[in-house]
């Protein structure tokens, strides 16, 4: 893959045009479940490469560690046990969860916090921490239930794609550890295609309903999946038809010029409790306005 | 391996047992995932658990642990009486046709010549019928009932599908689907690979479970074959190279042999390892077995080693049994040593029985870890809480650690599980004080060889003739030792058809162990490392990825042993008249003058097919063994015997003879039977493994690995944890007769009760790594809980099937 541009294709409440002179090609990562072991060696790899380190944590009685995504675990693998016809004929369905990189990115749209969150034209969501303001929205607008909120800094952090090392033309990390080649990437075209070779192998060996996970409901995604069943995808943890919170699409909608008045009025607020309380508090400030807007 | 990590890729089926190649071996796993992609091969796999292997699997089946010989004997039973085997490469490329001793015999679970009080047999009856010429007898036509095929036929009918289900556990019809799969590669043109690992080596039959599976892969013609052979994937990155160095007490490298202290003389010492051929016009490689050990021992004492001391055969030791780890702590525990050195071991950690060893231990006067990390076997002294409980007031023990050099902060070379040496490369320096392993180990040698030139002492000759010529005597480079393994010619070596012609001048490297002679003239530090590091240089740092057959073979990247072979017994690979059985897969073939295609021969490279010379060229018979002769601790052919702690009184196959129950040959020292528990004290099975998150126990130093699996656990099935009252996170408790850890409990629906022998069998999956070192949460040693037996023939420790009780804490 070439060199990438970063140009932005959409940019959290900001409404200036963006540029679009130059040619990006539109960037996927394609996860095929059926070739996932679940050795986390992705989680690593990010770790590694984005410089986080999760708290060691406790075992909850299953294999998933850390048990959820995290401010600082931006992907993990998460383990499903499926028993079919008998007893023995089990399935170990394993899926690395992270952020989808949405066409129609429900973080983005629901962001308040101009610049926070941005998509690049190749496809990738970004958050740009130092523009963010911890307010939680992009959770509520997210509806794969992605993006997590610091405890360090309040701010909200999830894989970034590594639009890092894309943006120089290599691979994000996760794909470049993958030993079992679970993991692929390139432009969302390529990745398309070989989606379609790897289910036709997944068909020819009796799996009928293998199938692509690139949901319609957020204008398809840069993190797709290939599903061993993919008429149920929530098996493996994936909302079945996922689209972008209908209170979202109210805050953006009729709600918006209302809540603008009273983002305008937390703003002033909170500056004085920035001052005095530390940006905790400011969130959750936040998080009770929306959630008044929302009551409306 | 007899084949490679890329060849596994050529395979039509793959079975992982014994083993977990997904969780082990992560990143090997990709030629699997390749064989399935690019060859549609399916992939079966057999184990207690439905493991990581299994989650990417096309079919599985449970197996109780430590009961795999039962269900390859029904595999063989199932081949042999469907007729499902390559007829033409049995009978020409396995010893089927050859007569049996008439003294031998198997009855109720013991093979002829057996002694219970010293569990040992007399193997003389374990034999072939010889004639006068002292050629084996034959039988082309299989009929006779000693002929090996029939012994064979008779010995394994007894596992019928029933039979194996109601040992195994493994539901009939699954059993039976795996059979029909395996079945399918008697085809001339398919083949299947078996990967295992430590499922199969850590029982007390484990060397029986490897053999088993040679003798299926020998029924299908599946050795030799691309994407067939025997795979055994090994778990560290060199522990194939220390094996081939001589891991074993009783081996010189190469495989050679320790003398025995019977064998106080060299001619018959030699001559008992250079066995004359068992069939007319036999290679029988071994025969050049005094050109590799002289050569050897030049390596070892120079000019000293002469042809009028036997090439220094009084300085080698005589061994009166094998010093395996399980012995040296036996002995150690009974005050009989003094000083222990642990290089890269820790063996607190992973020796059975950690109260028996940490005891043992505390007896030492001196003990010397050389290790990159600080071990637990280290600071076994240091008292932890509940994790490790000791009253240093008690241990006398004075602990040296030597802090060694990681693997990335020297180079060296590497021998990986498919025999390939590969060179790496120093990228770091070492930290502080560390230095490389063999740096410290000759330090050591420089100091002791002093020490005897000053004091003198018992035996100081074979230390202070030791060879030594390195540049720098505390710093043996790795190239220095490299060309030395390698050998090199000592005087000009003459053509002996030509001796006007020089074929290695003197002081150079020798370009193969062809070269080697057994007058002195040659050295050679190990015969199978010959061609690695040639006149033409470093053969292991060659990075050609060229493939030109396509099946992965790249014989310009490194060096294989041995002399660059990457598929062992390839000449099986082809029919009688030298034609591949499957063209697609061309490894070797016959082009009416001599042997070549994608590998280098393992066979005379100019000898016609119709002269009848066998492709497996190491064995005196030219052909395979599915009769193993005396090799074998407890039998020609396999038999299932329980693990020592079994959670059945009698072994189903022999209800009616105790000493049948478990391996009859197995060692057991004095204290440790009465150590072994009983099922009414302790039900459940238990088998512990490693996860793909950790390496071994020494990830307990790195924060990644403890972020990605933190906590000790213990997994259970759903019916068991309802029974015991326990849910997905609880702490519970898991006793043996030797020891208890305290744990997670991870609750699941892959691993279920079996049925076994008119019981229900429940198996408790206990992960290893957790220790009271390291900067992750601290655990128990796990081989707390394991007995302290191991495997009849190599005493690899059982830890794959012992008793253990559970409940909640």
């Amino acid at each position: 893959m070439a060199l990438q541009s970063l140009d932005i294709k959409q940019r959290s409440a900001t409404t200036t045009p963006s540029p679009s002179e130059r040619q990006t090609v539109e960037v996927a990562k394609l996860i095929d479940t059926t070739r996932c072991i679940g050795c986390k060696a992705c989680q690593v790899a990010c770790m590694e490469w984005n410089d986080i380190r999760d708290e060691i944590g406790s075992v909850d009685g299953t294999y998933n560690n850390p048990t959820d995504l995290t401010s600082a675990s931006w992907t993990v693998m998460r383990f499903y046990e499926k028993e079919n016809s008998s007893p023995f004929d089990l399935e170990w369905l394993i899926r690395k969860d992270g952020c989808m990189h949405c066409a129609d990115p429900g973080c983005l749209k629901a962001c308040p916090a101009p610049g926070a969150i941005v998509q690049y034209a190749n496809g990738i969501v970004d958050f740009h921490q130092e523009n963010c303001i911890g307010c939680g929205y992009c959770i509520t607008g997210c509806p794969f239930n992605v993006p997590r909120i610091s405890k360090k800094d309040s701010k909200a952090y999830k894989c970034t794609l590594c639009s890092d090392r894309v943006a120089v033309g290599m691979e994000p990390a996760c794909v470049k550890t993958c030993p079992t080649g679970a993991i692929m990437f390139g432009s969302k075209e390529q990745m398309t295609e070989q989606a379609e070779h790897r289910i036709g192998e997944l068909k020819g060996r009796g799996h009928g309903k293998a199938g692509l996970y690139d949901p319609a409901g957020v204008g398809g995604t840069h993190v797709m999946y290939v599903l061993k069943d993919a008429d149920d995808p929530t098996q493996i943890g994936l909302p079945a038809s996922p689209t972008i919170s209908a209170l979202v699409s109210v805050w953006k909608g009729f709600a918006k010029p209302l809540a603008t008045l009273a983002m305008a009025g937390v703003a002033l607020g909170s500056l004085f409790h920035y001052v005095t309380k530390g940006p905790n508090e400011v969130s959750k400030e936040i998080e009770d306005e929306i959630e008044k807007e929302d009551a409306q | 391996m007899t084949n490679h990590w890329v060849d596994i890729k050529n395979a039509d089926l793959v079975i992982i047992m014994g083993g977990n190649a997904a969780e082990a071996h992560v990143c090997g796993f990709k030629w699997v995932v390749e064989a399935k992609e690019k060859r549609g091969a399916k992939l079966v796999v057999v184990d207690p658990r439905f493991n990581r292997s299994a989650a990417v699997s096309d079919y599985y089946a449970p197996i109780r642990s430590g009961t795999d010989i039962a269900f390859l004997g029904g595999v063989i039973n199932f081949l042999v009486t469907n007729d499902k085997i390559h007829h033409d490469y049995v009978k020409n490329y396995t010893d089927s046709t050859f007569l049996v001793h008439e003294g031998f015999s198997f009855e109720d679970g013991i093979f002829s010549g057996y002694n219970a009080e010293k569990r040992s047999y007399d193997k003389s009856t374990w034999n072939y019928q010889l004639g006068a010429d002292g050629y084996v007898l034959t039988d082309p036509t299989m009929e006779s009932p000693n002929c090996v095929f029939q012994q064979m036929k008779k010995h394994y009918s007894r596992y019928t599908p029933d039979v194996v289900s109601n040992i195994t556990g493994t539901p009939k019809d699954r059993f039976l689907h795996i059979c029909e799969m395996i079945a399918a590669t008697a085809a001339a043109n398919k083949t299947m690979t078996i990967l295992y690992a430590l499922g199969w080596t850590q029982h007390s039959v484990g060397s029986q479970n490897i053999r088993t599976m040679a003798m299926i892969q020998l029924l299908l013609g599946n050795m030799g074959m691309a994407g067939g052979g025997i795979n055994a994937l090994r778990g560290h990155s060199n522990v194939q190279g220390i094996t081939d160095m001589c891991l074993l007490t009783t081996n010189l490298p190469g495989y050679m042999t320790l003398p025995n202290e019977k064998e106080q003389d060299f001619t018959a010492y030699l001559a008992k390892r250079s066995p004359k051929p068992l069939r007319p016009n036999q290679m029988s490689y071994w025969q050049n077995y005094p050109k590799f050990h002289v050569s050897l021992m030049k390596a070892w004492y120079g000019k000293a080693a002469t042809k009028e001391n036997n090439f220094c055969f009084d300085w080698l030791p005589k061994f009166d049994k094998g010093y395996d780890v399980l012995h040296m702590f036996e002995r150690m525990h009974n005050g009989q040593m003094n000083g222990f050195i642990a290089q890269g071991f820790n063996p607190l950690a992973a020796v059975p029985n950690t109260k028996k060893v940490a005891d043992a231990l505390a007896q030492l006067k001196f003990l010397v870890v050389i290790d990159p990390l600080a071990t637990d076997t280290s600071e076994f002294w240091r008292p932890a809480g509940e994790f490790n409980e000791v009253d240093p007031a008690k241990v006398q023990t004075t602990v040296f650690r030597l802090p060694a050099a990681c693997f990335a902060e020297e180079e060296g070379s590497y021998t990986n599980s498919g025999r390939v040496l590969q060179w790496h490369w120093k990228s770091a320096d070492p930290i502080g004080e560390s230095k490389s392993d063999g740096d410290i180990v000759a330090s050591l040698f420089v100091k002791l060889r002093e020490l005897y030139a000053k004091d003198g002492g018992a035996f100081p000759e074979p230390i202070l003739n030791l060879n030594w010529a390195y540049k720098h005597a505390d710093e043996p480079s790795p190239e220095e030792l490299a060309k030395e393994f390698n050998g090199k010619a000592l005087v000009d070596l003459v053509d002996p058809k030509d001796p006007t012609k020089v074929l290695v001048k003197a002081g150079e490297q020798v370009p193969s162990f062809a070269f080697l002679r057994d007058d002195g003239s040659t050295s050679c530090g190990n015969w199978l490392y010959s061609g690695s590091w040639t006149q033409a240089g470093n053969m292991m740092a060659r990075r050609d990825t060229s493939d030109p057959s396509g099946l992965g073979q790249t014989l310009n990247w490194g060096f294989a042993w041995p002399v660059n072979r990457r598929i062992l017994y390839n000449r099986a690979s082809a029919d009688l008249a030298g034609k591949p059985w499957d063209k697609s897969r061309t490894v070797i073939a016959w082009d009416g003058q001599k042997w070549g295609g994608n590998d280098v021969p393992d066979f005379k490279g100019n000898e016609p097919p119709e002269n009848g010379m066998g492709p497996f060229i190491m064995n005196p018979e030219g052909v395979a063994r599915l009769f193993a002769l005396g090799r074998m601790a407890e039998g020609p052919f396999s038999e299932h015997y329980e693990p020592f702690e079994s959670p059945l009184e009698v072994n189903p196959m022999h209800p009616n003879n105790p000493l049948a129950r478990t391996n009859p040959a197995a060692r057991v020292f004095k204290g440790d039977m009465e150590q072994f528990g009983t099922a009414k004290d302790f039900p459940y099975v238990a088998t512990t493994y490693r996860l793909a998150e950790h390496y071994h126990f020494w990830t307990k130093n790195v924060p990644l690995n403890a972020i990605v699996q933190p906590e000790q656990f213990v997994e259970i099935g759903e019916e068991l944890a309802k029974e015991k009252g326990i849910v997905a996170g609880d702490k519970v408790v898991v006793r043996s007769n030797r020891g208890k850890i305290k744990a997670v409990a991870v609750v699941t629906k892959r691993i279920r009760g079996l049925d076994v022998a008119g019981k229900k069998v429940h198996t408790i999956g206990i992960p290893l790594h957790w220790g009271f070192v390291g900067v992750a949460k601290p655990g128990y040693l796990t081989n707390k809980l394991t007995p302290y037996v191991g495997d009849a023939n190599v005493q690899t420790p059982e830890f794959k099937a012992f008793l253990v009780n559970i409940e909640k804490a």
